[in-house]
């Protein structure tokens, strides 16, 4: 593999890393300060993803799409823990799994009956259409390049929000005893309903983003869920920073594992959870 | 879980009779219904089974796993690898094969998954089992996402001599329910031994257990190695019976589908496991085969009204019918003091 093969790969491994902290950044901040597990996460991906293409034909404009869709995601996610999620949190893991199993039926139902079951594609925004030249026949598309930046600035926004904000205290301190973070005259409830907002939101801003290079098409949220979990895992539960190091480490792995060792590269990831678990049973940074 | 004590009753008589009538009327039923219906019972008894396996870990042991169905498929593609493409190959020695390499990679799996608890564990197996679905998924050579057909039931012919033959429907049918009655009569004797009596000890309080000088990691270890083992049981039928196996078998749907099946039946007591099955393998099939009325074909949408299913049984009645029963007789019997 030569220098610019070689860097292609690297670039390619870290955005996808960044992808998946978008969406095991919610993950774990769900379970971490709510205690719920959320197989429907991956749907929310698929919901974005959808949203995009959807919108986007619409409004002929891939920007004011992501903008719109990402507040109709943030609004569905509030309804969503309003209407079922706050009645899930004290209760049995296993109730959980079940719920959101259900609402993973229902959402793939529901985005059959409205947008179909075919695959479809988004165009790249012409200003990011270009790509940058690396030897005579390779280039880096500039797209790549920008989910890789718009997701830095959301992860830099995330970290912002919850270490220095009056917010993020307040998430914190909920996260870490909810009782005496009550008592003290915090609501609870409305932080629990941002902080589920907020991964809906940045699950499927991940949708939006990838749906030019990936496409659109039925059934996406399973695939990148399993990841999430697997990211979560070797990172540890309820940690951001864990979920972000896990993320960059699964892209890696995932991506050289494709180019160097094809004929086992699905097995890879789960090879490196496998070991990450027996060195630390409860992930790489248990909060 | 949230119940702190132990399964360990002997089942209610009420319940004991119910059971006694459903196995008359399992063993009338190929009798009074057509063919069609008779290999839906025998696919329900092969749920059974599966729904059974996982209740020994679900219900007995307290573990939550969100990846049984890659046990039940690595059985059924054992059977289909050890099939040759012209001819039958015998029952009595791929069953205990294949049976073991579920095993085998249960007790694999099992050493990485076990060490984990609550959620965690949750998302391993889970993790695991779609590990084990895209390597079949993925490889042409192991049938890819097409799967494999296995075009010839398993014979049975000892020495020349053969006592049944599983290509007769009918026979197919009591031999999966012998192998149904076999496995809940080994598992309640399971329930009951030190062993059980350990695991439901496990599920109530584990620390305590480790205190007392149980060596818990082995007893998690063997009990997922032998809800694999039975798990592979039921994927070997129904590789026998439907004569085509693909990834989809070991899919988290239907990882999913046999937690549900232990959930509507209630847990821990095996006879919850077979109740469920029936009644969501019967569910499935309404709901797959709901009318078309006007232009909307209600069947085709099975998933919405599984999904909506799921979602109110977990919101108003999460200990399934049984714990929905319960919850109406105490109510009566409050009323009548």
């Amino acid at each position: 593999m030569d220098l610019a093969n070689f860097l292609i790969q690297l670039l390619n491994s870290v955005q996808y890393g960044l992808l998946l902290f978008m969406l095991a950044a919610g993950l774990t901040l769900i379970f971490g300060i709510m205690g719920v597990v959320n197989l429907a996460h991956g749907s929310f991906y698929m919901l974005g993803a959808y949203l995009a293409w959807s919108l986007s034909t619409q409004f002929g404009s891939l920007t004011l799409a992501i903008l719109v869709g990402a507040v109709l995601a943030i609004v569905f996610g509030l309804a969503l823990e309003w209407l079922l999620f706050r009645h899930f949190y004290k209760r049995d893991h296993l109730d959980q799994v079940l719920l959101t199993f259900g609402l993973i039926y229902i959402f793939e139902e529901l985005r059959s009956i409205i947008w179909g079951d075919d695959v479809h594609g988004v165009t790249i925004p012409d200003a990011l259409g270009a790509s940058i030249p690396l030897t005579d026949n390779l280039s880096y598309p500039v797209y790549r390049l920008f989910m890789s930046g718009v997701c830095v600035l959301l992860a830099i926004g995330l970290y912002l929000l919850i270490s220095k904000t009056r917010l993020g205290m307040k998430i914190r301190a909920g996260a870490f005893n909810r009782d005496m973070a009550e008592a003290l005259g915090i609501n609870i409830k409305l932080i629990h309903a941002v902080v589920f907002a907020l991964g809906v939101g940045l699950a499927s801003v991940a949708g939006m983003i990838a749906a030019p290079i990936a496409s659109v098409y039925p059934n996406m949220g399973s695939q990148v869920l399993i990841m999430c979990f697997v990211v979560v895992v070797i990172g540890g539960i309820g940690s951001v920073r864990g979920a972000l190091i896990a993320a960059l480490l699964v892209g890696l792995v995932d991506t050289f594992g494709k180019v160097l060792l094809p004929s086992i590269a699905g097995m890879l990831v789960y090879m490196l959870m496998a070991a990450v678990l027996l060195w630390k049973p409860e992930g790489l940074f248990k909060q | 879980m949230s119940t702190t004590t132990a399964n360990l009753g002997v089942l209610p008589r009420g319940v004991q009779v119910a059971l006694a009538l459903g196995l008359v009327a399992l063993a009338a039923f190929p009798f009074a219904g057509t063919d069609f219906y008779t290999q839906m019972v025998t696919r329900m008894m092969i749920m059974a089974i599966f729904a059974m396996s996982l209740d020994l870990l679900q219900g007995v042991t307290g573990l939550v796993s969100l990846g049984h169905a890659a046990y039940f498929g690595l059985a059924g593609y054992a059977l289909a690898f050890l099939t040759p493409q012209g001819e039958a190959v015998s029952l009595w020695w791929t069953l205990p094969l294949a049976v073991m390499a579920s095993g085998l990679a249960a007790l694999v799996i099992g050493f990485f998954v076990v060490r984990t608890h609550g959620i965690y564990f949750i998302m391993v197996t889970m993790a695991f089992a779609q590990m084990v679905f895209y390597l079949f998924f993925d490889n042409k050579v192991l049938g890819g996402s097409d799967g494999l057909y296995i075009n010839f039931k398993p014979g049975t012919a000892l020495f020349g001599w053969v006592p049944f033959d599983l290509d007769n429907k009918l026979t197919l049918y009591y031999f999966t329910l012998a192998l149904l009655l076999g496995v809940y009569a080994f598992l309640r004797c399971l329930l009951w031994s030190p062993f059980g009596r350990a695991l439901a000890g496990i599920r109530v309080n584990e620390h305590r257990m480790r205190a007392m000088g149980y060596g818990v990691f082995g007893y998690k270890l063997t009990a997922f190695t032998l809800a694999g083992s039975v798990a592979g049981l039921a994927g070997y039928l129904w590789g026998a019976q439907t004569g085509y196996i693909n990834p989809e078998l070991m899919g988290f749907h239907m990882s999913a589908h046999v937690i549900m099946m232990v959930i509507l039946g209630g847990m821990g007591n095996f006879a919850g496991a077979i109740v469920g099955a029936f009644a969501f393998e019967y569910l499935l099939y309404v709901f797959k085969d709901l009318p078309q009325i006007g232009a909307v074909n209600l069947g085709k949408h099975w998933q919405l009204w599984m999904g909506l299913f799921i979602v109110l049984l977990v919101t108003f009645a999460p200990r399934g019918i049984l714990g929905l029963a319960n919850k109406f007789m105490k109510r009566k019997a409050t009323g009548h003091e």
